[in-house]
């Protein structure tokens, strides 16, 4: 038996754009049967994994608000992955803008008279830090050859365990009890809410704005034509003297601006303070988000709401069902892998020829 | 310093070198084919997870080692069916193994935390073991290390001294001339992926095991990655790959040694050197070899769908 790909000539729009959600019905089948041999009932799971999230306004303000950072960090990294360029990174370059922007806000604290710019230059500063951060791994690529895989990898542990010293030592609350995190912020330095009395902060805004930007930025412009073309023909783009370099730069600084903002976002917005860790793995969920959403700005913000809703039901699955929350991470896991696996099928004819010789 | 001193020293080194040297030499004959595995870290902690679930429940050290074997083995065919079958994308892949490996270690190892169990035993010969100076470091080690050793003798002979590994090394450098030739590249490459995630597997059930031994969530901690690492640091070569994975286990007990003495420096910038390590070792390599060109298998990370 022989497994044949038959490249097509045409590609679709409606299969490239069906095959992300048959991925993702194909992925809730596996995590059904998967609940189901742990003893739960999948339709009550299926209950409160995908319905429960969405029929009330807390949980509605809880998705939005985990679905912005999401958003705003995969649309930076659709620029790298478009170039072929692997920032895996997210992460580090998120933890890192959460904390040099957070360092404005605790240095601020307290202050007399006009603050209104303590707010815009942390979210500058922090956006300003991601880039910094991402750049480490650019410039080794461009400049010396060195793997941006690995090297952004690596990172992502470092600024997490800088994050940790900070918090525990020198931005430590002096009158916080010996608790390990910094001041509250004050109100200067926090996102306001968009409803009063509720969780929903301005952050959600900064991210759709950003993601409506990059969605002109790569559709509409020289330089996402540069930047899509790069990764789709790199002998074309050299051809036509785009600057390999340049781009590769360009993608990294987007892509680490976006984290480094969507960490001070959420520093000032739902945190409030600098604690040993901000993150639950914004910055690697989002890379899921990037493929789910097809490496398209308006994609992704579906797909970011997609895997919120899921998470949010993954945290109450975990309450009402006794369901532990790496279900939820391995059910992530799988539907990148079959998303991926989708993707082959708009490409290709899949094939199974029987009896010929391998 | 005494003597046993510096020996004692050195084997606690090869124990921390001992799971990177078999998941390195496991990636390396999978890049080798051509197929570049990100999901190390992610296969390596399920072969953790499993390893020791298995281990607990027969109450061997040996059926917790082919468990976690059969566990990488088990995950990286996942990897080979969606990259060598169906030619999607090797670093995404990867990316979603590791996030796939990680939840479901989880998932396995929940029931598992704060058992623990006995070490894997270590070798004792009756008067070879206790000769001073040497006789712990290489007669009185634990299977693993025994294993890794003689992985990176036999990885060694099979890629340069073989036909078959001729065969492999040749599909990692061009897979259209040697699809030309009638070898089975797609059939090659998926045994190299399988062989990899044995490794890994393999590796990391030795953490679970013997080197700690219990099972804690996500407790392979960026060994997969800096196994990743080290086949780039080492060239893609096997005995290299154990003289880089010596360097890091050495400077990962250097850093638990400091840490545990207490000298001023922080223990977040003791923890991070590992990863800084690994940096540095790679733009050392990349400084170093700036007239040289790549060391790379010329077709590592392409996909290949045969024309016919």
């Amino acid at each position: 038996m022989r497994l044949d790909l038959v490249p097509r000539g045409r590609r679709s729009a409606l299969s490239a754009a069906l095959s992300p959600a048959l991925a993702f019905l194909a992925a809730v089948l596996v995590g059904g049967i998967a609940v189901a041999l742990m003893g739960v009932s999948p339709a009550a799971a299926f209950t409160v994994y995908f319905v429960a999230p969405l029929s009330d306004l807390w949980s509605l303000q809880e998705i939005a608000l985990k679905a912005a950072p999401l958003a705003l960090i995969a649309t930076g990294l659709a620029f790298c992955y478009r170039a072929n360029l692997w920032n895996i990174g997210a992460e580090g370059q998120f933890v890192v803008g959460g904390l040099a922007g957070g360092m404005v806000a605790i240095a601020t604290h307290g202050s007399e008279g006009a603050t209104f710019w303590v707010l815009p230059a942390m979210l500058l500063t922090g956006t300003l830090a991601g880039l910094a951060y991402a750049m480490i791994p650019a410039l080794l690529r461009v400049k010396l050859g060195v793997s941006e895989i690995l090297t952004s990898l690596m990172l992502v542990y470092v600024a997490e365990l800088l994050l940790d010293y900070m918090a525990r030592g020198p931005l430590r609350d002096p009158a916080g009890y010996n608790f390990p995190q910094s001041v509250t912020f004050d109100d200067a330095a926090r996102l306001p809410y968009l409803m009063e009395g509720d969780t929903l902060h301005a952050g959600v805004l900064v991210a759709l704005a950003a993601v409506l930007l990059a969605a002109v930025v790569l559709g509409r412009s020289l330089f996402g034509f540069e930047m899509r073309l790069v990764g789709a023909s790199p002998r074309a783009a050299r051809f036509a003297g785009f600057g390999e370099a340049r781009l590769t730069l360009m993608a990294f600084a987007i892509s680490g601006g976006a984290a480094g903002l969507a960490g001070i976002v959420e520093v000032a917005g739902k945190i409030g303070q600098l604690q040993p860790t901000i993150s639950p793995g914004y910055g690697f969920t989002a890379i899921i988000v990037a493929f789910l959403g097809r490496l398209s700005p308006v994609g992704i913000l579906l797909a970011a709401l997609v895997i919120a809703v899921t998470t949010i039901g993954g945290e109450a699955a975990q309450i009402d069902l006794r369901l532990p929350l790496d279900l939820t991470r391995a059910f992530q896991g799988l539907l990148l892998g079959l998303v991926l696996a989708a993707d082959v099928f708009t490409r290709f004819k899949v094939r199974l020829v029987p009896g010929a010789a391998r | 310093m005494s003597l046993d001193l510096v020996q004692m020293v050195l084997v606690t080194v090869l124990a921390a070198a001992t799971p990177l040297i078999i998941a390195a030499l496991g990636e390396l004959v999978t890049e080798r084919a051509g197929v570049l595995n990100l999901g190390v870290e992610g296969m390596m902690v399920c072969g953790a997870a499993i390893g020791f679930a298995a281990a607990v429940e027969s109450g061997s050290t040996l059926v917790g080692a082919l468990a976690g074997i059969g566990a990488g083995m088990a995950l990286s065919a996942l990897f080979g069916l969606l990259t060598v079958g169906l030619a999607a994308n090797q670093v995404a892949s990867g990316l979603a193994l590791t996030i796939l490996g990680l939840g479901l270690s989880g998932l396995v190892g929940a029931g598992y935390v704060g058992l623990k169990r006995e070490p894997a035993p270590h070798l004792h010969l009756p008067v070879l073991s206790d000769l001073p100076g040497i006789g712990r470091l290489v007669f009185g080690q634990d299977g693993f290390v025994y294993a890794g050793i003689a992985l990176a003798l036999g990885v060694s002979w099979f890629l340069w001294r073989t036909r078959g590994g001729l065969i492999l090394r040749a599909i990692g450098d061009d897979h259209t001339a040697t699809h030309s030739l009638g070898l089975s590249v797609r059939g090659v490459r998926f045994l190299a992926v399988l062989f990899g995630g044995a490794c890994a597997g393999l590796a990391g059930a030795y953490l679970s095991l013997a080197y700690t031994p219990f099972w804690a969530p996500a407790m392979t901690a960026g060994r997969g990655w800096i196994a990743l690492a080290l086949v780039v640091f080492a060239s893609w070569r096997p005995a290299r790959v154990v003289g880089g994975a010596i360097l890091f286990g050495g400077a990962t007990v250097l850093q638990l040694h400091a840490q545990a003495s207490g000298i001023g420096l922080p223990g977040q910038l003791l923890s991070a050197l590992p990863y800084l390590a690994t940096i540095l070792a790679l733009v050392l390599l990349s400084l170093g070899r700036r007239r040289g060109g790549s060391q790379a298998p010329a077709a590592l990370g392409r996909d290949f769908t045969p024309h016919r």
